[in-house]
């Protein structure tokens, strides 16, 4: 049976270059990188060249880069660093509504902690309006969060604007890059924002390893206390293997970006509209043309997303999907209710995310095993029943 | 995957009695779209027996292997031994069911019974079908 991973928004593949970078530092280059002999100097050697690959990524000084174990620890870092330090300014954080979890869940934290937090809405694309960021601001917000690009709707935000927005009011602002650093071109000069988070499993790298940067001069307590690693920002024995396979996954990524925005785009379009020409009542979810080049979602009308997983899987290929019993915590996905979407409609929902393997080949399997799983649940599916009754009794 | 038994993955994968009935004795239905899972039964009934019972479910792989588990405990039984199938039953004969899932997705045996309810009820009020 063919094998088609349809699933990189989770993670991505190891690059080959980044497991070959990595190797030496599971095995015999094993020095702490804080140590003062030739065991440390190699390990803190290595750490250095990939965080000056890292920075290379996204156009940064290689000082302002912190790694951290996760790109949930690069926000979280983020939210609640780049604000306790500005507890005598004001305490008022505005983030959008459509946030990771990593940023929201922070954002409610600092609630606890007495912070006051606004939430800016989306349009039904998932877009962030720049002028409702305006709107939200008042004289003692100290910290604006807008993702750069969403993961599960594609869509990318308008950061150049909001980012022109915060620096007339002097305000910080952070952008969550976890699903663009790597995929498209992230540059913080250009982004105009004040911190950035980015993951390794986003663009194949290994996974457990983050990074923030922050601009120079902007100031941000550590959450973690104990050593000077990271320049006394982020303490704890540094994840040598781990950020080496980032630094590695960023040079290629450099590299290699614009040709992977190339060739992913047209199959990510060949999914957006010949998917819809297949299968009847399937809705496309985020933005129609601004949205990551490997990304396609939907919402499958009158079936649900679980389900449709299972028989894709069956079939060799692997999505996911916002609908609530896909979640954990069995609620459907607050990006798609953020976007106006029913919770009956987002039950149906299907994320696609492309990577550098896939084929269009790939795309010729999905859209013909596809059509008859949705027929087969749809004849299971008492709400299709109804439907195709009542738009019988209506003629 | 989700960590389904492999009972519950037979039933997904081949669920039994999919469909609907022409003339049912009594429907029952449980559960909403909103917040996951549905279910709809339909029952054929002849000398207090479950001559057939057929289902259609919206949701995902445990709310269809429920329904199918529970359309074939209840074919052929009297309606007194059908009253008494219960989600704890229907998920012990599935070889057990997630936590998350047995309140969310193991509606069956009320729809079933909601269904045999329709069908006492309306004969209550008809004096016997036919």
């Amino acid at each position: 049976m063919r094998k088609v991973y349809l699933d990189n928004a989770s993670a991505t593949p190891l690059h080959p270059e980044v497991w070959q970078a990595m190797t030496p530092f599971l095995g015999e280059t094993y020095g702490n990188p804080s140590s003062l002999h030739n065991w440390g100097d190699a390990a803190r050697e290595a750490v250095e060249v990939a965080r000056a690959q890292v920075a290379q990524l996204i156009g940064a000084d290689a000082e302002e880069i912190i790694f951290t174990g996760s790109g949930t620890e690069s926000n979280n870092f983020a939210i609640k660093g780049l604000t306790l330090v500005k507890q005598n300014k004001g305490k008022h954080v505005v983030v959008s509504a459509i946030e990771h979890f990593s940023v929201l869940h922070s954002a409610r934290t600092l609630e606890k902690w007495g912070f006051e937090l606004s939430l800016v809405p989306v349009d039904k694309h998932g877009l962030v309006d720049p002028e409702d960021v305006r709107k939200s601001l008042r004289k003692d917000t100290i910290l604006v969060s807008v993702m750069h690009a969403n993961g599960e709707a594609g869509t990318i935000e308008p950061i150049q604007e909001i980012a022109r927005i915060t620096r007339e009011n002097n305000v910080v602002f952070h952008t969550d890059a976890v699903a663009t650093a790597g995929t498209i071109p992230v540059d913080v000069k250009r982004l105009g924002v004040d911190s950035l988070s980015l993951a390794g499993n986003q663009f194949y790298g290994p996974k457990g390893i983050g990074a923030l940067w922050v601009r120079k001069g902007v100031r941000i307590m550590p959450l973690l206390d104990g050593g000077v690693q990271e320049g006394g920002r982020r303490a704890g024995t540094e994840n040598v293997p781990a950020i080496v396979g980032l630094g590695k996954a960023a040079e290629l990524a450099t590299t290699n970006v614009a040709a992977q925005v190339e060739h992913l785009t047209p199959l990510r379009d060949r999914l957006l509209t010949e998917l819809p020409g297949k299968i009847d009542h399937v809705v496309v979810t985020g933005h129609p043309q601004n949205r990551l080049p490997g990304h396609a979602s939907f919402c499958v009308e009158f079936i649900e997303g679980e389900s449709m997983l299972m028989l894709l899987n069956s079939q060799g290929v692997a999505v996911s999907s916002g609908s609530a019993c896909t979640s954990r915590a069995l609620k459907a996905s607050h990006v798609l209710i953020a976007m106006g979407i029913s919770h009956e409609l987002a039950q149906g929902s299907l994320l696609f995310s492309l990577g550098i393997d896939n084929t269009a080949k790939d795309i010729d399997y999905v859209l013909e095993v596809l059509p008859p799983i949705v027929d087969r649940l749809r004849q299971m599916s008492p709400l299709y029943a109804k439907f195709i009754k009542e738009s019988k009794g209506g003629k | 995957m989700p960590v389904y038994s492999e009972k519950v993955m037979e039933h997904f994968m081949n669920p039994r009695n999919v469909g609907e009935l022409e003339n049912p004795d009594g429907v029952g239905e449980e559960g909403n779209p909103v917040c996951g899972d549905m279910m709809t039964f339909y029952i054929k009934v002849k000398d207090d027996h479950l001559e057939d019972v057929k289902f259609k479910t919206f949701g995902c792989g445990a709310a269809i292997a429920v329904s199918s588990m529970v359309s074939e405990m209840a074919k052929g039984k009297t309606l007194e031994e059908a009253m008494k199938i219960t989600p704890r039953s229907v998920a012990n004969e599935l070889e057990g069911l997630p936590k998350n899932k047995f309140h969310c997705s193991n509606l069956g045996a009320q729809a079933l019974h909601k269904a045999i309810q329709d069908y006492l009820s309306k004969k209550a009020k008809g004096g016997g079908k036919e």
